[in-house]
């Protein structure tokens, strides 16, 4: 197991790169915890799979250090990083039986063959394969096939982390909660360093205690699932998670009211006094979620208009026009709807603003 | 124009994939065909456009026998899972080739390419090729050749299912705008339940090459028909509890006793299945009529703006959707609740004996 140091990392895949879009990581300088559950979440091409290249080795980088445990290993190739990989799709040896599979990696170095009978059965125990052990990996399901990938990692008692690149993709949509369930259980009961790459953000918020949202190369935040949620730093984070994303208005301030197009809407004094120090382009952000809408005029009530509503079941999306910008709101079932009109209310406890798309907190 | 499918039956080899199916859809209407992958969604468009021939069974377009007649002989536009683009044409070639057959002016072809891919917001793109474009845009390509002909049918065989769900939702809310705008018979397959209500219309179940239940979307949603459609049409599926009725209390689970208020007032003694939605089963007491039911915690997914927590009460899985962030430990022992006026009962043949009466769920402030 390591604690991880990315130390003024920066990767550009071209050999003289120019300018900042020249490169695939512009900086990053962060430490991966002993026995943290990661995700890197971003859109494609936002750099996450390079920077998971980079710390398994595959990728040498064009700045900065790789340190596991205080040690540099940045010029270190993955088979001497004691790191273990899962990839989309399942590697492993199809015509050797599920045990030969997972004993694989401690044959290969020479482990005694009772300890390699003790922690192969000891893993298939973990990962539900004991039945299959004695099968041929050829003739199991996808989902089965990922996890003897996982085995063969988990096998080994002296890996450093587990580095998964989208290991679900080729997993049936049913079947996928299982191996995310799985996946937990074996970081609680192991407390081994895993890091998660994905674009997908349920993937990503069930499977990690720490979520790394990435965006062009930089990390632009860090935090538990809740966080990413109730206090995006970034617009970006507040637009990526979430379904619908984050409202956003272009607003300008007066007092503790923002003004969005001559609607007014009032601020909490925290926030209003951020926002009044704020340089720069000014936006106010609130959660779909969390966006009150009446059908009658209320105090405090910004006037706007019903352009569809969507019902979704359990809960109806209010697509609404506020001037000519464009709002959602998730309305619970049960609740009186808007026809035409609606009345908007924004809880300043919920309301955040933004400068150039950061937070301002 | 109107399209009739009339007892059709499409055998592959020793497989049936469509199973003697009827089905009568007007122009103007937006039709929703909701199944399991497999459940015959796609052989049933096939069929419709004219690119298979049934085993058995007719299909009508406006009263004229069309069954064998080639797909190029009808005015039909079709839109796949997979985006199907010319590889070596322009985006604007993509989209005017099914104009260029039709012997329309170049000035005519010229405006409705603009047109149809303003709607589309690829009007940018026209000079690039499919290669250069991000899968979001290939899709909306193909859509736009889909939609310039301006075809009777329109058949999209789940077109989101490939895209990243950012993407899914601007354009499941500019499809809805673009089909209102038709007039033409919209067919739009779908696994997905939040797809199917938002795109309202009318809804055609399926499941195992069978049609279930057909009706205006909304009315199926609230009153599914069988257990089977009842899990089709939920996501994530239904959950079901076993219970006795007698004497006045209901017992689901061997431990679970409620009352029969309201719409299991006239459910008459015997054994049944009770129905809930995952979002109508909570982490808190909302009312005081609320049941509660000792779980234990599988896994708490967390999906942005929801999360499902997957528990087990002795042998029955149970999903709690809640909106909102709420993590819960794997393996922790909870309460979850359920308002008994939730509660879909079905008969031991999965038959619908009582729904909950729409309207009387009350707001559920979690």
């Amino acid at each position: 197991m390591a604690r991880i140091e990315l130390n003024e990392i920066a990767h550009s895949y071209l050999r003289n790169p120019k300018g900042e879009s020249d490169y695939a990581i512009k900086r990053i300088h962060n430490v991966w915890e002993d026995g943290g559950a990661y995700a890197l979440l971003g859109p494609s091409g936002c750099g996450k799979t390079t920077l998971l290249n980079i710390i398994s080795g595959l990728v040498t980088p064009s700045r900065g250090r790789v340190l596991y445990d205080g040690k540099d290993v940045t010029s270190l190739p993955p088979e001497k990083r004691n790191i273990a990989q899962v990839f989309q799709f399942p590697v492993l040896y199809d015509t050797l039986t599920v045990f030969d599979n997972l004993a694989f990696p401690l044959r290969n170095r020479g482990i005694e063959p009772s300890e390699v009978t003790k922690r192969v059965h000891e893993v298939a125990d973990i990962l539900d394969l004991t039945p299959f052990l004695k099968k041929k990996a050829a003739g199991l399901t996808a989902d089965a096939k990922q996890k003897i990938s996982l085995g063969r990692g988990l096998v080994r008692s002296d890996v450093a982390a587990i580095l998964f690149d989208e290991p679900l993709t080729v997993i049936d949509p049913h079947l996928k909660w299982h191996l995310r369930r799985k996946l937990k259980e074996i970081h609680e009961q192991l407390k081994l360093t895993l890091i998660y790459v994905t674009h997908d953000q349920t993937e990503a918020l069930t499977f990690a205690d720490q979520v790394v949202v990435m965006l062009e190369g930089e990390i632009v935040q860090i935090g538990t699932p809740q966080d990413l949620y109730e206090n995006p730093e970034h617009t970006f984070v507040g637009y990526f998670i979430g379904s619908p994303g984050m409202n956003f208005l272009t607003c300008t301030l007066e007092g503790n009211v923002a003004q969005v197009d001559g609607a007014k809407i009032v601020l909490d004094e925290k926030t209003a006094a951020l926002g009044r120090k704020a340089q720069g382009k000014l936006e106010l952000g609130i959660r779909p979620m969390y966006l009150e809408v009446s059908p009658v005029p209320v105090e405090n009530g910004v006037p706007a208009k019903v352009k569809v509503l969507e019902d979704q079941g359990c809960h109806k999306i209010a697509v609404l026009m506020l001037a000519d910008k464009t709002l959602q709101a998730m309305l619970p079932e049960g609740k009186p709807v808007p026809e035409e009109k609606a009345w908007l209310v924004f809880p300043p406890q919920w309301t955040r603003l933004f400068a150039d798309g950061r937070l301002l907190k | 124009m109107g399209i009739v499918v009339d007892s059709v039956t499409k055998k592959m080899g020793r497989e049936t994939h469509i199973n003697n199916v009827s089905l009568e859809l007007e122009t103007g209407t937006t039709n929703v065909v909701l199944g399991h992958t497999l459940a015959g969604k796609t052989s049933l468009l096939r069929l419709m456009a004219g690119l298979d021939r049934p085993t058995s069974g007719r299909v009508l377009v406006d009263g004229r026998d069309m069954t064998g007649v080639s797909v190029r002989k009808r005015n039909v536009a079709m839109v796949y899972q997979q985006f199907v683009n010319y590889p070596s044409l322009t985006v604007y070639k993509n989209i005017a080739s099914p104009l260029k057959m039709s012997g329309m002016s170049k000035g005519e072809i010229d405006r409705k390419v603009r047109k149809t891919a303003a709607m589309l917001h690829i009007e940018d793109l026209f000079e690039r090729l499919p290669s250069e474009l991000s899968g979001g845009q290939q899709q909306r390509t193909a859509i736009a050749r889909s939609l310039v002909k301006e075809a009777d049918l329109l058949l999209l065989d789940e077109p989101l299912v490939n895209l990243d769900y950012k993407l899914r939702e601007e354009l499941r809310l500019e499809l809805q705008d673009i089909f209102k705008q038709r007039e033409a018979i919209v067919v739009y397959t779908t696994t997905e339940p939040a797809e199917a209500l938002m795109l309202g219309g009318d809804i055609v179940v399926m499941d195992e090459g069978r049609i279930l239940q057909t009706g205006p979307t909304p009315d199926v949603y609230h009153n599914p028909a069988t257990l089977k459609v009842a899990q089709v049409f939920s996501d994530p599926p239904i959950n079901y509890l076993n219970g006795t009725v007698q004497a006045g209390t209901a017992k689901l689970a061997k431990d679970i006793e409620i009352p029969l208020d309201g719409h299991l007032r006239s459910v008459p003694p015997g054994n049944y299945i009770f129905g809930v939605r995952s979002n109508h089963l909570s982490l808190s007491k909302v009312a005081k009529e609320d049941a509660e039911i000792r779980v234990k915690v599988e896994l708490a997914e967390i999906n942005g703006s929801e999360t499902f927590i997957h528990v087990n009460h002795g042998d029955y899985r149970l999903v709690v959707q809640e909106d909102g962030i709420h993590s819960r430990r794997i393996g922790s022992e909870i309460p979850i609740y359920v308002n008994p006026c939730c509660f879909f009962v079905y008969d031991e043949s999965g038959a619908l004996v009582a729904s909950p009466p729409h309207g009387s769920i009350q707001e559920r402030v979690k």
